[in-house]
């Protein structure tokens, strides 16, 4: 049997998980779930005045989401660990980097991608419209896997620990806050009519460098929680 | 200088000369925070904007310092750790991390002092105050981190892989809340020293600082020094343990 | 000497709750800070003499 190539193992990372995941579908609808009932919160907390709304809704969408992912991390490696495929994972002689874009892709497509899918309504919800609900949906897209990428650090430092789950957003929420005050200030921007490129292009800047560096990072954790 | 350092990089031969070099840093950082304390409360000038309670910053400016100094002091030992495979270098970062962390939390509690009186607000989202309420919850996550794997050298490097995540993140932060000031027009109040000081008041302050300084040291040796106790109890040093072979390995947490 | 009394010293102008609590602050986390990793270190000393002595 010859060696894979790169693009066969990263392809065949996203297809095992994103596998693994249609079968059980709820996690799916976990996280969708999640971020609809906890953006309702807010006006319940906060009043039903259209003007509040508007201008808490692009913070509230975006640190719902945030904390959407915060809660979907502890699923990234868990399972893989448990049962000792993760151990494998880090034998193949592909890069272990690139298999974890692979593993954080596919748990992007489920727990994230939903929810930028949803995004739109949520923001009607608040009161946004027109350019401002593109401006929130494309600042989620680029936003959560973003997210994702940074968040996956926190999942493989805390592999197996107990109590990780708190000690995985004490690790992670500081690292979130600059895609946060980009992603936030990006529709924000848009609803003050300043116009959102600068905060949207930061933030281009901050996938490029997560992706950049965030999955070199998880290896080099991974393999110090696996040895 | 002759002296040949790497004699002194294993634990053993460690223990005696920090235990030696401790009072020396003690006696400079009182004697350093005495002459500090008098420049700032007898000789510095009263402000003429602040009043008196401008002389905060005689331990709000070193405290600050202190904690951004140390925390890439830590990172700075943790990537040595790393790159050598040298556990004194993730012991240092272990014992600088609480020192680090303490002078965190003054400076944030200093600050909310100075900013009460002096523009009326306890607490302000500035690029820096925010920044160091960041870095706060970094070095708590890094101690936190250590506390809670049991395996020595998981815990090591695990510590020292987020301590050199979190200093990158921290230039990060301070210029993504300046961007988030500008954006939001009304927070432009930002609790920095003002701009023109009198020299008496800088040296007051730079004093102060050299004695925390000194002060960090003393205490980061002292805490070495406990860090080399405790970790001499695991067989996994490869000294002889006093504990038989098979035995439960004794956990080392710590304290402060 | 710029004050003129000792009450005046520790008034501050009226700042003195302000300046003193973080003066006061600091004393008392850099004391306390001393005196954890003095006990931390004769904790430390004596776990390791309970344990070459017999052990549990």
């Amino acid at each position: 049997m010859s060696q894979p190539s790169l693009s066969e193992a990263l392809r065949g990372v996203i297809r095992r998980d994103l596998l693994l995941a249609m079968r059980h579908r709820s996690d799916v609808a976990m996280s969708v779930f999640f971020v609809v009932i906890v953006a309702s919160l807010f006006p319940l907390g906060v009043g039903p005045e259209s003007a509040v709304l508007r201008m808490i809704g692009p913070g509230v969408l975006w640190v719902t989401a945030l904390l959407a992912c915060l809660l979907s991390l502890g699923r990234l490696f868990t399972a893989d660990y448990l049962d000792g495929v993760l151990e494998q994972t880090a034998l193949i002689p592909q890069p272990l980097a690139v298999l974890v874009v692979g593993k954080v892709f596919a748990h992007w497509v489920i727990s994230g991608l939903p929810v930028v899918l949803l995004s739109p309504l949520l923001g009607l919800q608040f009161g946004l419209s027109g350019e401002t609900l593109g401006v929130l949906t494309l600042s989620l897209l680029l936003g959560t896997p973003t997210l994702s990428m940074i968040g996956a650090i926190g999942a493989a430092l805390t592999l197996g620990l107990r109590g990780s789950g708190l000690l995985i957003a004490l690790l992670v929420l500081p690292l979130f806050v600059p895609v946060l005050i980009f992603g936030a200030g990006a529709v924000t921007s848009s609803l003050a009519g300043i116009g959102s490129e600068a905060n949207l292009s930061l933030l281009g800047a901050c996938f490029m460098l997560s992706l950049a560096f965030a999955p070199w990072a998880t290896a080099v954790a991974l393999r110090i929680a696996l040895e | 200088m002759g002296i040949n350092w790497f004699k002194y990089s294993s634990p053993q031969a460690f223990y005696p000369l920090a235990g030696k070099m401790i009072p020396w840093f003690a006696g400079a950082a009182l004697g350093l925070m005495g002459v500090g304390l008098y420049l700032g409360f007898f000789v510095a000038p009263t402000d003429f904007q602040q009043g008196e309670a401008y002389r905060i910053i005689f331990v709000h400016v070193p405290a600050a310092w202190m904690s951004m100094f140390l925390y890439v002091l830590m990172a700075l030992w943790a990537g040595l750790g790393l790159g050598l495979n040298a556990r004194p270098s993730f012991m240092m970062t272990q014992a600088i991390a609480p020192t680090g962390a303490m002078f965190t939390f003054l400076a944030l509690l200093t600050g909310a002092m100075w900013g009460k009186p002096t523009w009326g607000a306890w607490w302000v989202w500035d690029a820096r105050l925010t920044s160091e309420l960041i870095l706060l919850f970094q070095y708590i996550g890094l101690i936190l981190l250590r506390a809670s794997i049991d395996d020595l050298r998981r815990a090591d490097r695990a510590s020292a892989v987020f301590a050199l995540v979190g200093v990158v993140n921290v230039p990060i932060i301070y210029f993504s809340v300046k961007w988030w000031n500008t954006l939001h027009q009304g927070a432009s109040v930002s609790m920095t020293a003002s701009p023109k000081m009198a020299t008496t008041m800088v040296t007051a302050m730079l004093v102060m600082t050299l004695g925390f300084w000194m002060y960090s040291i003393a205490v980061t040796l002292a805490r070495m020094r406990c860090v080399i106790v405790e970790r001499a109890r695991q067989p996994s040093w490869g000294t002889p343990a006093p504990v038989q072979d098979g035995a439960e390995v004794r956990e080392c947490s710590g304290g402060v | 000497m710029q004050w003129g009394s000792l009450t005046e010293f520790l008034a501050m102008g009226g700042y003195g709750l302000y300046v003193w609590t973080s003066f006061g602050a600091t004393a008392l986390c850099l004391v306390g800070e001393v005196l954890a990793v003095w006990r931390r270190h004769v904790a430390a000393l004596a776990q390791t003499r309970a344990v070459s002595s017999g052990g549990d």
